[in-house]
């Protein structure tokens, strides 16, 4: 499904190497994980994958499906079935949250082709899926974010990822700022849209939120590289031991 | 040696003063009975004593007046909009001018439960008539501290327009139509509402009126009564217009006024509103959206006279390809008028760097008691915002506009009728589709 082959980016303004070659695939109905400390290229590989300006791609590829996703705009990438769950959601003041969902969901299904959503049917939907995510009315009618606490924010996000129904989703430390039982909600939500046809790349700092969100596959990522690559339990060894054994193992 | 200020002043006065009275050489006054004519005559000679607006006065700093005080009007095509003109779902009572004259044809019966509509040339000719107590007057109380000559030159020279008493709650808004149909047509109106004690009105405007319009608008609102104002102004690119609304608030009343303007050469929208009683409440709004040759100046003066008044102005401006915005709003707040609250945010959104906003935000307090606040800005397009939306798969145009329009929405959200506010977001819908790039 999603298939990153020696992918290396820099910044645009400055001469810094951010992702040296990374090699990466995603098969569908598999979750796998990206794991790694500060500053190792996990969030740059999430903006570059949904197309996100100031990067430089200079070398490698990135297709979903066959799809060359780095030739296309953020919204082609989207209406083929990306989807970015963000680290920081943006705070849009004056448009709705209805509204932005509406417009989002209907861009998609005019860019593929399809009829455009019903206000009534699209209602329907959206109070259904919000309500398993525990959002309330009000903050469907609330501007995009704005006032949301760092939970909210995270189950808005989640909220737009099933109603936009991705095939590929990545999550950018969806679980930081998060308490624990927010972390269970939002997980659960993400668990909910697990499919056979669907792949996820769940990009976070800590194991905890692998323990609600089970991979199958987990990647450790270090200086701009995925330094190795496991099952569970690598997420486990990390969260016993850190992640300077795994560094010091790798660099020997 | 060069001259000390004081007479250079003198002298650009009094070049001034020449320069007003040739332009006014030759100018007739409309025909009308006695108290028109003395409040005509009264306008023409306090125009003569403080001069028509000149390129050096602090108050056109920003806005170049020539084209607006000059003898001829500068032509201006005639625009078809192609579109369902404004307002057309709501139910009104249609007046309607044509480059500035009344058009009874066009227009609906004047009938309408708990409210009088004159036309002015009638009210003008009648020996007595409850106009005489407004008429000019609110505008000449607007003269200070700042002066407002178009709007003295329009009390001397207007000779059409509505005169509307209003006794009880209107069940629905008047609605002054403005056509535009020779190129060269100068049109000035002025018209007077007058707002008893407890009643209510909502005054729809909209349209070009003429190549250039002159209006004056002067709203009396008694003690505890409302009144409601939205404007659509025309879409005519070369149109010009210089308008003014001089409103005076009773105890407890309410004064709403929305504005937008979407094209025209040039526009000045002058607003000067004056607290008399406590505890009223004023909001003046204004959405502009302008791409080319656009120069809009919105200029308000607000003052507390009263205590415990709210006053509220909030103006968004959207520019691009060279469009010019200017805001100069006050506030003044007189010794006494304790408990005010103050309020003015003015801001713009540039769409690209030829664009450009000027504004000139003043505060002037004199009593110890008062909240008042200012903020203005300028910024282009939040490019967070932008690809945040578009990673949800919204094209970048779409998202644009959605955040254009996010931008304006807290200007339109001070029209109080959804079903009105629902127009105007049509109206700019419709203008941010037809002028997208590429």
């Amino acid at each position: 499904m999603l298939e990153i082959k020696g992918l290396k980016v820099k910044l645009e303004d400055e001469d810094k190497q951010i992702l040296k070659g990374v090699d990466l695939t995603v098969e569908p109905g598999k979750v796998h994980a990206i794991m790694g400390p500060n500053g190792s290229g996990k969030s740059t590989l999430s903006y570059v994958l949904s197309g996100r300006d100031g990067y430089e791609v200079t070398a490698g590829s990135a297709t979903l499906d066959g799809e060359d996703l780095l030739e296309m705009e953020p919204e082609e990438r989207a209406a083929i079935g990306l989807f970015l769950a963000f680290q920081y959601p943006v705070e849009i003041p004056g448009v709705g949250n209805m509204t932005f969902l509406r417009t989002a969901v209907n861009a998609q299904r005019k860019a593929r082709g399809q009829e455009e959503m019903s206000a009534t049917d699209f209602l329907k939907v959206i109070r259904e899926k919000a309500k398993t995510l525990k959002i309330d009315a009000d903050m469907l009618k609330r501007p995009v974010n704005v006032g949301f606490s760092g939970g909210e924010k995270k189950r808005n996000e989640i909220l737009q990822m099933a109603m936009l129904e991705p095939k590929m989703c990545i999550l950018d430390e969806t679980d930081s700022g998060l308490d624990v039982d927010a972390m269970k909600l939002v997980a659960e939500g993400v668990n909910a849209l697990r499919s056979a046809d669907r792949g996820f790349l769940v990009i976070t700092h800590y194991q905890r939120l692998l323990d609600h969100i089970k991979p199958d596959v987990v990647h450790i990522m270090a200086d701009g590289r995925i330094v190795k690559t496991g099952g569970p339990e690598l997420a486990l060894e990390v969260e016993n031991n850190g992640y300077a054994d795994i560094l010091a193992e790798v660099a020997a | 040696m060069s001259a000390p200020a004081q007479s250079r002043r003198a002298q650009l006065k009094e070049a001034k003063l020449s320069a007003t009275a040739e332009r006014l050489e030759g100018v007739a006054l409309p025909a009308g009975g006695a108290w028109i004519t003395a409040a005509r005559e009264d306008a023409l000679a306090r125009l003569r004593q403080m001069g028509l607006p000149g390129r050096r006065d602090e108050y056109w700093k920003y806005t170049r007046p020539d084209t607006l005080t000059q003898a001829e009007a500068p032509k201006a095509g005639v625009f078809d909009p192609e579109e369902t003109p404004v307002f057309d779902g709501i139910d009104r009572v249609k007046i309607v001018f044509v480059d500035g004259v009344f058009s009874a044809d066009e227009s609906d019966p004047l009938e309408l439960a708990g409210v009088e509509v004159e036309r002015l040339a009638e009210a003008g000719a009648a020996d007595i008539h409850w106009g005489k107590e407004l008429y000019g007057v609110l505008e000449a109380r607007g003269q200070n501290p700042v002066e407002r000559p178009l709007a003295t030159l329009n009390t001397a020279l207007a000779s059409d327009g509505v005169l509307i008493r209003v006794t009880g709650r209107a069940e629905k808004p008047v609605s002054l139509i403005y056509r535009h149909g020779s190129d060269s047509s100068d049109a000035v109106l002025h018209h007077v509402i007058k707002l008893e004690p407890g009643a209510d009105l909502t005054l729809l405007e909209n349209g070009p009126a003429a190549a250039r319009f002159n209006k004056v608008l002067e709203v009396d609102v008694a003690d505890g009564a409302g009144f409601h104002h939205v404007r659509a102004q025309g879409r005519d690119h070369e149109r010009r217009a210089a308008t003014h609304i001089f409103a005076r608030l009773g105890k407890e009343s309410t004064f709403k006024s929305f504005t937008l303007t979407v094209n025209g050469v040039l526009t000045r929208n002058e607003c000067v509103v004056e607290f008399t009683g406590d505890e009223a409440v004023a909001h003046v709004a204004g959405a502009c959206l302008g791409d080319g040759a656009f120069h809009h100046d919105d200029t308000v003066f607000v003052t507390h006279d009263a205590e415990a008044c709210e006053s509220r102005q909030v103006f968004k401006k959207v520019l691009r390809n060279g469009a010019t915005g200017v805001f100069q709003g006050k506030i003044l707040v007189q010794p006494g008028a304790q408990k005010t609250d103050g309020y003015q945010k003015s801001q713009s959104l540039l769409l690209d760097e030829d664009s450009q906003f000027l504004a000139k935000p003043e505060l002037e307090i004199y009593a110890d008691d008062v909240a008042c606040s200012h903020g203005s800005t300028s910024g282009a397009i939040d490019e967070e915002a932008l690809f945040y939306l578009r990673s949800r798969g919204v094209p970048t145009n779409d998202a644009t506009d959605l955040l254009t329009l996010a931008f304006l929405a807290e200007a339109v959200d001070e029209i109080e009728d959804p079903r009105l506010a629902e127009e105007i977001v049509g109206r700019l819908e419709g203008w941010l589709k037809r002028h997208r790039r590429g």
